[in-house]
């Protein structure tokens, strides 16, 4: 196989995965073997292995969320050996390869941990309340017409790559699941200055800042201590930053916003 | 509920509450510790009761000090309420495997045990010190004379030279500061984390600030007990109906 390692040795591993049959049920942690594991795979891959291992034994397969296989959507959430995404920095599962595990190693997969996230089935969470986040207030609304011309809106190169770094974030919650309190200050701040930085999204700047934290508090996520595990674990490198500047956003808006209630 | 409750009621509400209380706190600590150092004047304890003497009678301090118990009352309800409101929010089943130590420092993580085990060391504090202070029907302080006033001071200071010389209560005082400097490690940078706060060319000089601040507050308030506990220099008065004269320039020796 071209790119591959010719000198990479197929691995053996024991899986203790996190089962749970539906929301309301208890979940356990399972055993299993895998065997003849490539060092090329992905962690995915090597999972994909294992379910179809567990279809030959007409067992069920373990249900885990996984979408584009390329750090882009941010569904594949596993919390591998006590670490988001597991052991590798600025990573998401799917760029984890076998090569960071040695034969012989146990390997513990279990979901995010959050209230705010209720376990669809085995590692596969429900993640829904990031979408009523953004619901809440994490777009522009203003009717921008067609395409403007290149640089018709000045935006300085710097508050332009600060927005960026800021919208990179793909809702994956490994913020909420590495963090003590699974708190999901970190993603709503990257939403809520991404669009704060722009001249686009000073239209509601107020209103959404004040709209998108309450919905946070209403979904029962923790309140942020400034530990810093949330930007460690951030596979984008999401930095904290952005907290910072969320808590200026709100004073200020709550401060000077129309809104009475 | 009006804007107002609902902005000091919201998580980033109740963490800037915690912050602007916490960096209050942290001024009180410094102005405790410099009157503290006066314990280790080699003059009897009269620096120490003149001080002490002022904290408890200059009308503007007297102000502060209810402020003072109001910033303690919120920081330690605040803290206490987000510590179980994030308990629930990480659900009933934690990580059967969690290696948090490997993104996040151990201070960070434990804020709130080691406030729990600052709250239980001030209420022992208070109960030797500043309640015995305050009201006589909690022991009060025998009197003393000391130079630049005319009258008679309450000698706060042997109640500490008392208190140090017995070594389980230097010990708890010690090893209270240890939770003191790690609470103070994270504590100092996140309250400027949370006032929003966070620039390259300020971040960095807080936070060393916070580290130097965590560890020399700490230490000094350490320290105290321990000379007074070893030096022989530190003794307490005898207690006797007379105020007794003081001076700031006198050895210990001749007030005995």
């Amino acid at each position: 196989m071209a790119g591959s390692n010719p000198n990479a040795k197929p691995m053996n591993l024991t899986l203790k995965v996190w089962r749970q049959k539906n929301r309301i049920s208890q979940g356990g942690i399972v055993d299993y073997q895998v065997k003849d594991i490539s060092p090329d795979m992905s962690f995915l891959e090597m999972l994909d292995v294992l379910n179809e291992d567990l279809l030959r034994q007409g067992q069920e397969p373990v249900a885990f969320d996984h979408d584009c296989r390329e750090g882009i959507c941010g569904s594949c959430n596993l919390f591998i050996n006590g670490r988001a995404h597991g052991p590798e920095q600025g990573t998401t599962t799917c760029q984890l390869h076998m090569r960071k595990f040695s034969d012989g190693d146990t390997i513990t997969i279990e979901p995010w941990r959050a209230s705010a996230f209720p376990i669809n089935k085995d590692l596969s969470v429900d993640r829904s309340a990031f979408d009523r986040i953004i619901q809440a207030g994490g777009y522009v609304s203003i009717n921008t017409g067609g395409t403007p011309d290149a640089n018709e809106i000045p935006i300085p190169k710097d508050i332009a790559d600060r927005a960026f770094e800021a919208a990179t974030c793909i809702g994956c919650g490994a913020c909420v699941a590495a963090c003590k309190n699974a708190s999901a200050m970190l993603f709503v701040s990257a939403k809520v200055s991404q669009l704060a930085l722009l001249p686009q999204g000073h239209v509601e700047r107020k209103t959404r800042v004040e709209n998108m934290v309450a919905q946070m508090d209403k979904e029962g996520f923790g309140a942020c201590t400034n530990i810093g595990s949330c930007a460690a674990e951030c596979p984008v490198g999401i930095s904290l930053e952005n907290i910072a500047i969320l808590n200026q956003e709100f004073l200020s808006a709550k401060a000077t916003s129309n809104n009475l209630a | 509920m009006s804007w107002i409750s609902k902005t000091l009621t919201s998580s980033i509400g109740r963490k800037i509450i915690m912050a602007t209380t916490g960096l209050f706190l942290c001024s009180f600590l410094l102005v405790h510790l410099l009157i503290n150092l006066q314990l280790l004047r080699h003059d009897g304890g009269a620096s120490f009761n003149f001080w002490a003497e002022f904290m408890g009678t200059n009308p503007i301090i007297r102000f502060m000090e209810i402020v003072l118990m109001l910033g303690f009352a919120l920081h330690i309800y605040q803290g206490l309420a987000l510590a179980i409101k994030n308990k629930k929010a990480r659900g009933a089943q934690g990580y059967v495997v969690n290696h948090s130590e490997q993104n996040s420092q151990w201070a960070s993580r434990n804020m709130a045990l080691l406030g729990t085990l600052l709250l239980i060391f001030l209420i022992v504090h208070l109960m030797n010190f500043w309640i015995r202070s305050r009201f006589d029907a909690f022991g009060g302080l025998a009197e003393v004379k000391v130079p630049n006033l005319d009258h008679p001071v309450g000698d706060l200071y042997s109640v500490a030279a008392t208190s140090f010389k017995i070594p389980w209560y230097v010990a708890l005082y010690a090893l209270a500061q240890i939770a003191l400097g790690y609470h103070l490690w994270h504590g100092f940078r996140s309250g400027f984390q949370t006032l929003g706060v966070k620039h390259p060319k300020y971040t960095p000089a807080i936070y060393y600030t916070g580290y130097a601040f965590a560890v020399v507050v700490s230490a000094l308030f350490a320290i105290i007990p321990i000379i007074m506990f070893f030096s022989d220099a530190y003794q307490p008065r005898l207690p006797t109906e007379q105020a007794v004269e003081q001076s700031l320039t006198e050895a210990p020796d001749a007030l005995r």
